[in-house]
């Protein structure tokens, strides 16, 4: 006991923190994250987050009574997970708005990571020091994953505890790991942008060039995929008049798993999943089905299983593009 | 003198449709700094870069301290100190925080990088700019920072490109001063590239030519302009007071004395290659004679010379097969 002690004070202390020696990677990472918190970017980024905080809670806690009282089932209420996904109509709900916020923070984070180290000739600094070059893509791209976790869990947790302190009511240990498991997802999105941004970064080698490509392939899947999906569908699939139910489930199921190639789509599927556990299924629901369902909620875990191809889908998608960057700088010879 | 810190062997690097560096093999002693010299785009970076293993050579070694620099590249990276032709630093970091970065990148806990990194910016004259950022730096303090940063690693081998480039003359002077003393107090070898012939003669101890990716040459500058431009002879340069003085019969009085082998008249100047010194002759025959020679001066080449000679060569290289019918004097000076 006495040795714990003594080896945690060793540890907390500031004066033998000075004398440890870190490795390269907690260097850079400390570096990174330094950087990001102190540019004027992240200034920005954490206003337009704090605002859309703000609004859709304005609207979320203003809407919320009228919520409450038309709640069918007032033992299993979740009211702080109403809290994250109530809106007014005049603005989105929380998760959806956070759909179009993921994707400007990846890439606003990720769109210079190399480039424009590379311009300025800092890069080739790093690479004479005896550190390996995948420790310097892995701290570009963990850094702000792990400024963008803090701010996030930081600031639902506020929300919670704010909401907490005026309603008093008490938070159940479903609302925490759905609010958990619901942070966790879009740290997955924003990494996945991320990724996105940090492959465009490789690639060009002009910092602005990189931004525009990835803001053009966000808005791709955001506004155009749909669009050409439809388009598409409309010529390929006979008209729904001359079809059975049985036809109309299953092209509809094709056109939903076409949507489903778009991150957006997997994202707003699984956080809708994760944040109301009302939603029993993501697909069109037969009425044979739907007899005798009790109208209730589903338990964490099947949320969770449900949203369980999203997830996976995600991590590919990040994982695939993340790998196609490292292999990119690992090739790549760097010359000032 | 025999104990090569740097060995190359073969070295050869292909690009698609380039050779940058041409089957290179060279040999640096401990304690020495050489001067690799060459024309813009002759491969001298890519030499340093190879020997730094970032970059592959397509063929040959290029072993550093011992180490194969291609194999184990981050063995090579902690014993040499690299300076990049335009280097830069983190731009919101203060001078000390970037020298402190990178110490800690080398292993030095925070207290001793910090220690360090005082000491250094003292030492190349930068300790009143310790905490300003280095965005606010000129070229020069930009370079004496380099130069303090690739010091902190406490290196065998220093690697510097092009680092007089954009300097005032007077930094010049200092930094090649602090070049010098480094070399002397510390024993460090210098590996310096450079297409600045005057800067490269001051300090270097040893020189190679280095030309569209081949070594045309490599010795000390005495032995160099002895190779190159008369293997056994003198060349004294007599001026007369004007040009009218200088006629073909004087020309032929200096070419009968014995041991001269060639005259060459230009304007009032007349440039005497003989076997042997014997300065004192000629003058003695000349004034004999009535001229009015007004300078004798024994003609010693610097690199000024060593270069436009090995670049006549190279351009007329190209030529020569056409021209070789042609025989005038001034072949004599145009071969090795």
């Amino acid at each position: 006991m006495k040795n714990l002690k003594e080896s945690l004070k060793r540890r907390f202390s500031k004066e033998n923190k000075l004398d440890e020696i870190k490795s390269p990677m907690g260097v850079l990472l400390r570096k990174e994250i330094a950087e990001h918190i102190r540019s004027w970017r992240f200034v920005i980024l954490l206003t337009l987050i704090i605002l859309t905080f703000t609004a859709s809670m304005y609207s979320s806690l203003s809407n919320i009574k009228s919520a409450f009282t038309s709640s069918e089932n007032s033992s299993e209420s979740f009211f702080y997970l109403k809290l994250l996904t109530l809106t007014d109509d005049t603005i989105p709900p929380f998760h959806i708005f956070l759909s179009f916020l993921a994707p400007i923070l990846g890439i606003s984070l990720g769109f210079d990571a190399i480039n424009s180290e590379n311009n300025n000739g800092s890069l080739i600094r790093l690479m004479a020091q005896p550190l390996y070059r995948d420790n310097i893509i892995v701290a570009k791209f963990l850094a702000p994953l792990v400024i963008v976790a803090v701010l996030f869990l930081t600031l639902t947790f506020l929300i919670v505890g704010y909401a907490m302190c005026i309603s008093g009511i008490p938070i159940e240990w479903q609302e925490i790991v759905r609010i958990i498991a619901f942070n966790g997802m879009t740290l997955l999105y924003i990494g996945f942008w991320l990724s996105i941004a940090i492959l465009l970064s490789i690639r060009f080698k002009q910092p602005a060039t990189s931004a525009l490509t990835a803001i053009g392939i966000w808005l791709f899947f955001t506004v155009f995929f749909q669009v050409v999906v439809n388009i598409a569908i409309k010529a390929f699939i006979p008209n729904p008049n001359y079809l059975s139910t049985d036809k109309i489930a299953y092209y509809n199921e094709i056109i939903l798993n076409i949507l489903r190639i778009s991150p957006s789509q997997l994202y707003v599927d699984a956080s809708t999943t994760l944040l109301m556990p009302t939603v029993r299924s993501l697909g069109p629901v037969s009425m044979e089905q739907m007899v005798a369902a009790i109208p209730n909620t589903i338990s964490v875990r099947n949320s969770l299983m449900l949203v369980w191809p999203q997830l996976s889908g995600l991590i590919a998608f990040t994982l695939l593009i993340f790998a196609m960057s490292y292999y990119l700088f690992m090739r790549r010879e760097i010359r000032s | 003198m025999n104990n090569p810190i740097i060995k190359l062997r073969g070295l050869s690097k292909h690009y698609k449709n380039k050779i940058a560096v041409d089957n290179l093999s060279l040999e640096i002693n401990k304690g020495e700094i050489f001067g690799l010299l060459g024309p813009n785009g002759a491969g001298k970076t890519t030499t340093i870069l190879m020997l730094l293993g970032l970059s592959e050579p397509t063929s040959g070694q290029a072993h550093v301290c011992g180490h194969d620099a291609t194999r184990n590249p981050i063995a090579v990276k902690k014993k040499v100190g690299y300076l990049p032709d335009n280097l830069g630093f983190y731009g919101n970091m203060t001078a000390l925080e970037n020298l402190s970065f990178v110490g800690r990148l080398n292993g030095f806990s925070e207290r001793e990088a910090e220690a360090k990194a005082i000491e250094l910016l003292e030492i190349v004259g930068l300790k009143n700019n310790a905490n300003q950022k280095t965005t606010t730096f000129s070229r020069g303090m930009k370079q004496r920072l380099g130069l303090a940063d690739v010091l902190i690693k406490e290196p065998e081998v220093i690697i510097l490109d092009e680092p007089t480039l954009g300097i005032d003359p007077s930094g010049v002077k200092d930094f090649l001063a602090l070049i010098k003393k480094l070399n002397e107090e510390q024993q460090l070898t210098v590996l310096l590239s450079s297409h600045h012939l005057h800067h490269v003669q001051q300090i270097c101890d040893r020189v190679g030519i280095f030309v569209a990716g081949k070594l045309l040459a490599s010795g000390d500058i005495p032995s160099l302009s002895k190779q190159l431009f008369n293997k056994n002879g003198y060349v004294t340069l007599l001026r007369l007071q004007n040009s009218a003085e200088a006629t073909t019969q004087l020309k032929y009085d200096i070419e009968s004395l014995p041991g001269v082998q060639e005259v060459i008249m230009t304007g009032n100047e007349l440039e005497v290659i003989s076997v042997q010194e014997q300065t004192a002759e000629m003058v003695k025959h000349v004034v004999g004679k009535g001229y009015g020679l007004v300078g004798v001066e024994q003609k010693t080449y610097g690199l000024d010379e060593i270069y436009l000679e090995y670049f006549k060569n190279e351009k007329n290289q190209d030529v020569s097969n056409e021209k070789s019918k042609r025989v005038s004097k001034k072949t004599f000076f145009k071969r090795k």
